[in-house]
């Protein structure tokens, strides 16, 4: 944990440890229902679209591609004080399912990043714990 | 689904009959949320002519109703503390309608009261919940930033520079309105197309003037029935619409990031009133970001998707235009304390009762309010027609 980590920290829930467990172990692990042989993000028991429970891990590839992404100028949160501009975004998945994330190793320029564009997830160690999926272009 | 002959069957069996802000809103520091949502709800009631003692339905959001009520004295037969953010006010009106139809209540007070800009409390979020895990870490925080992911989307869809052009449309077209309300936080400063373009960046793609404002306010409203209102100090605003719903919570969750619920609460509202879109002279559309007023037009069906950007061209939405829009100064001028819903409903209140003075619109028979909560999550339209 690089010290005086101040943002926010995800706390692991029941339905999530696994998710936050393989991310410490650099791998994107997704929930898949078995009935709809649909991934799913986030990770929940029970499927969001069937309602079953049927339901079983994978490990995902990790491309992915810019759904959409923006270029935050006023940080919302004293952590991220330091960041700005940085470059919050959702990015499809290549097994289908949609996460928030941050693209990183790219310059903070709507010129140089565009939706569509592909990128590939990295994992940032931010506690003993949590490893937090980021992407880049790939 | 909702079942339409049903909500025709109550189309206009309530009224409006009290609106009001709290005595200040803007700059509040010397009064607390508690005290705006009291001012407003005591404001609102002096308004109809009702006294305290005769409310009987509750309903608020942000706090729990039981919070709200003692703090007033009131003790409801119907509470309601449904809170799903800016909207939860205008589904509220939806409530009122189905608890004075089946009888709980004659007399529905909502209040609404936020120190946004001097809250000396801190917001304090469930930590199991997808937004804390899997969109604050990254920096997703607070609306501006989830806004301008949604908008971003919609320039790659619909073009960068006509969208952009739509956003200085509306923020300048706003900000006119502001002007002729002295309330209205922006009142004494006019914005141009060169100040907008030239303004900084919050989240590009959103400048400064694409934001609503953050300040302290309350409002309330009073409705009864629609029989019951004939009988007050200044008639009944009739509700002959009402629909709500949501389609997600946290952002990456939102199924098409350029159409918000309001595709199902404009035509659901507009069907149960009677009427299309043509019929309105007025609509008030909640606009936390410019962005929200131009996914939320296509989506109510004022015109399609991607057509936002024509449909606000040229000044249309501001004063003397031929869509009046948002003629309070709406969030991104008159005021946004927070949960903005309630006060959509106030301004088309007072536009159908004649009470808005320089601003007030030659013709206002029938109007759309509607809000929006959450990041673009849950919708709430209501159609009221001056009776």
């Amino acid at each position: 944990m690089a010290d005086g980590y101040n943002k926010p920290i995800p706390i692991p829930q029941p339905e999530s440890d696994n998710y936050w467990e393989g991310a410490k172990a650099g791998e994107l692990r997704l929930r898949k229902c078995d009935d709809c042989n649909q991934a799913y993000f986030y990770p929940r028991n029970i499927c969001p679209e069937c309602g079953n429970n049927n339901t079983s891990w994978i490990v995902a590839s990790g491309n992915a591609k810019i759904h959409t992404f923006a270029i935050v100028h006023r940080p919302p949160h004293p952590g991220f004080m330091d960041d700005v501009p940085y470059v919050p975004a959702i990015v499809e998945l290549e097994e289908g399912p949609r996460m928030a994330t941050q693209i990183i190793n790219v310059e903070a320029d709507p010129s140089v990043i565009s939706i569509d564009m592909a990128v590939k997830v990295v994992f940032e160690s931010i506690t003993d714990e949590i490893s937090l999926p980021k992407f880049e272009p790939a | 689904m909702p079942v339409m002959d049903k909500l025709k069957a109550i189309s206009g069996s309530i009224a409006i009959v009290g609106v009001a802000e709290s005595d200040n809103i803007g700059r509040v520091p010397e009064k607390g949320p508690m005290e705006l949502h009291a001012e407003a709800g005591r404001n609102a009631l002096a308004d109809a002519g009702i006294d305290k003692s005769e409310v009987d339905g509750v309903f608020t959001a942000g706090y729990s109703t039981y919070d709200i009520a003692e703090y007033m004295g009131i003790t409801p037969h119907f509470t309601d503390s449904t809170s799903v953010g800016g909207s939860s006010f205008v589904i509220h009106i939806a409530h009122a309608m189905a608890a004075i139809a089946a009888g709980y209540c004659e007399v529905a007070l909502i209040t609404h009261g936020e120190s946004g800009r001097s809250n000396r409390a801190r917001a304090g979020g469930n930590p199991g919940l997808a937004g804390a895990q899997y969109e604050a870490p990254y920096g997703i925080m607070g609306a501006p930033i989830g806004y301008s992911l949604a908008a971003n989307r919609y320039m790659h869809q619909y073009g960068e520079d006509r969208t952009r052009e739509a956003m200085a449309n509306i923020a300048v077209s706003t900000r006119k309105w502001a002007n002729m309300n002295e309330k209205a936080y922006f009142y004494d400063t006019p914005m141009s197309f060169d100040e907008y373009h030239d303004s900084r960046w919050v989240s590009w793609p959103f400048h400064l003037p694409d934001c609503c404002l953050v300040t302290d306010a309350g409002a309330a409203i009073v409705i009864t029935s629609a029989e019951r209102a004939k009988s007050t100090k200044k008639g009944g605003v009739n509700v002959l619409g009402v629909a709500e719903g949501h389609d997600h919570s946290v952002l990456h969750q939102m199924p098409d990031l350029t159409r918000t619920w309001g595709r199902h609460t404009g035509p659901q509202a507009l069907e149960m009133a009677g009427l299309s879109h043509d019929d309105l002279d007025l609509a008030m559309i909640y606009d936390s970001f410019t962005y929200t007023v131009l996914a939320t037009l296509e989506s109510l069906g004022f015109c399609g998707p991607g057509e936002g950007p024509d449909f606000v061209a040229d000044q249309r939405t501001a004063p003397g235009g031929d869509f009046p829009l948002n003629t309070s100064g709406g969030g991104l001028s008159y005021t946004h304390p927070g949960m903005y819903g309630i006060f959509t409903v106030v301004e088309a209140v007072r536009q159908l009762r004649g009470e808005t003075g320089q601003r007030q619109l030659d013709t206002c028979e029938l109007a759309m309010a509607h809000g929006t909560g959450g990041t673009l999550s849950s919708t709430g339209t209501v159609i009221l027609a001056r009776d």
